[in-house]
């Protein structure tokens, strides 16, 4: 394990023997940060869904949705998981409740938004066309506020994947892990691929949506939030 | 609820208000450092977001990196830097600034980009020349998410600075990293409460610095640029 014992020693950015015989740490770690950021996109849209509606329907919803998940999202994760800690305790349940808290503002605005993107001549022929409120929203609102969803899912899941390497602090951190090891170890081949494969793993989920958008709904175009 | 009254506790005792481990020290150390890192990174992210906007062209490199910015993993960015540049306050600022700069380079983008071409035209038929128009029509139509550009970018140091404590930083995350170290419970809250306390802080006394230089004549026109604003969370 280089340690800096002998002087002479001078740890490579990536050393390549270390990597291939700890593949099963880096897949493992992968596999955390991609549960974790799973469960947070869907447990975030689980919620957001119900409250973005809600706050459709009734205006009067819409502002304090908007301002107690804009104080949520403004505190930031390491504060959040410390607070939480005594509570939930170091691990899961914590890092999940701050994750998810962070998708709603992301997910609740970018479904407003397409919400309100709907023109009211559609609304209009919908009512003509004998459609119900329920339905009306199921069949001719929601599908148009598709493309505006689709982007928050995107922030929500980039950003989401960049703050699970946090969840370190508190025993978790998915690829977060490797990154904590390179610091303690004072060891860079973790680190560097830790790093890297956190901003890749972001990069290759985005467009993993984009190509997930363009098989559902082909008619839309890109829109980035 | 003896955790609550132990923090209240923690906050009452004199010795956390005194000597380099107090919490003005602190707050001083956690301002600093932000403030520094905001400032160079507004040097160099707002030139580039306001020329991409204004000459509209290279969106997609804009776009990119808001992109790449919100991948970046505070943590790894931090550490990175640690282990080039060593011990001290510059690898804190460089990690800093490199995080501070994509929300700046992509909201001004956006709020040049949104300048409504017809005003563009009747600036050029008024007879202004085009840095003129720049700095007189569409700047202070951008000003609104400019300066949000700037409020997420500081909300967003501010928030990382915690982390700094991790390689040897000061600042309030100095209480909340070795709170945890400690298993301290106590001062890990208290740590946490004053990060939150002053990451609040930041956005409320920028969103009141942005209402004071937002134009009057249209200050009612839209609708409020934080609901706009690119969202950006990496820490």
């Amino acid at each position: 394990m280089p340690t800096g014992i002998f002087l002479d020693y001078v740890d490579p950015w990536v050393n390549w023997a270390w990597l291939s015989t700890h593949i099963t740490l880096i897949t493992d770690a992968l596999q955390q940060h991609l549960l974790l950021t799973a469960i947070a996109v869907a447990g975030g849209l689980a919620l957001s869904l119900p409250m973005g509606i809600a706050a459709h329907r009734w205006p009067s919803l819409r502002n304090p949705i908007l301002a107690v998940f804009g104080v949520v999202y403004t505190i930031p994760s390491l504060a959040l998981f410390a607070l939480l800690v005594p509570y939930t305790g170091l691990g899961i349940v914590t890092a999940e409740v701050g994750l998810i808290g962070y998708t709603i503002l992301i997910l609740v605005r970018n479904l407003l938004i397409g919400l309100e993107s709907v023109p009211p001549e559609v609304l209009d022929a919908a009512d003509g066309m004998g459609y119900r409120p329920t339905a009306r929203l199921l069949r001719v609102e929601l599908p148009l506020a598709l493309p505006a969803i689709f982007a928050g899912v995107r922030i929500a899941t980039v950003t989401t994947i960049g703050l699970v390497t946090i969840t370190a602090l508190i025993g978790l951190g998915g690829l977060g892990q490797l990154i904590d090891k390179g610091l303690i170890e004072n060891f860079h081949t973790p680190l560097v691929v830790g790093t890297v494969l956190s901003i890749a793993l972001a990069l290759v989920a985005d467009l993993a949506l984009i190509g997930a958008q363009r098989i559902a709904i082909p008619w839309s175009r890109d829109t980035t939030g | 609820m003896t955790h609550i009254s132990n923090v209240v506790r923690w906050f009452a005792d004199p010795a956390h208000w005194n000597g380099p481990d107090g919490i003005p020290q602190r707050l001083v150390e956690h301002i600093q450092i932000s403030a520094e890192s905001v400032a160079i990174g507004a040097v160099i992210a707002l030139p580039i977001g306001i020329a991409l906007g204004h000459y509209g062209r290279f969106g997609n490199l804009a776009i990119n990196i808001s992109n790449v910015g919100r991948a970046l993993p505070s943590f790894g960015v931090l550490v990175l830097a640690f282990q080039i540049f060593g011990l001290g306050n510059l690898p804190i600022l460089v990690a800093l600034v490199a995080l501070a700069i994509p929300p700046m380079v992509t909201n001004s983008y956006v709020g040049l980009r949104e300048v409504d071409p017809d005003v563009k035209e009747a600036a050029r038929g008024m007879g202004y020349r085009e840095l003129a128009q720049l700095l007189r029509v569409e700047l202070p139509l951008a000003v609104p998410l400019v300066m949000a550009g700037i409020r997420t970018s500081a909300v967003q140091v501010v928030a990382t600075a915690t982390l700094a404590a991790l390689i040897a930083g000061g600042g309030f995350g100095r209480y909340v990293i070795d709170g945890f170290a400690q298993q301290d419970y106590t001062k890990l809250a208290a740590g946490a409460l004053l990060v939150a306390v002053l990451a609040m802080a930041t956005e409320l006394s920028l969103s009141a610095v942005e209402r004071l230089l937002v134009p009057r004549g249209i200050r009612l026109q839209r609708a409020p640029a934080a609901r706009r604003a690119t969202a950006f969370k990496t820490a």
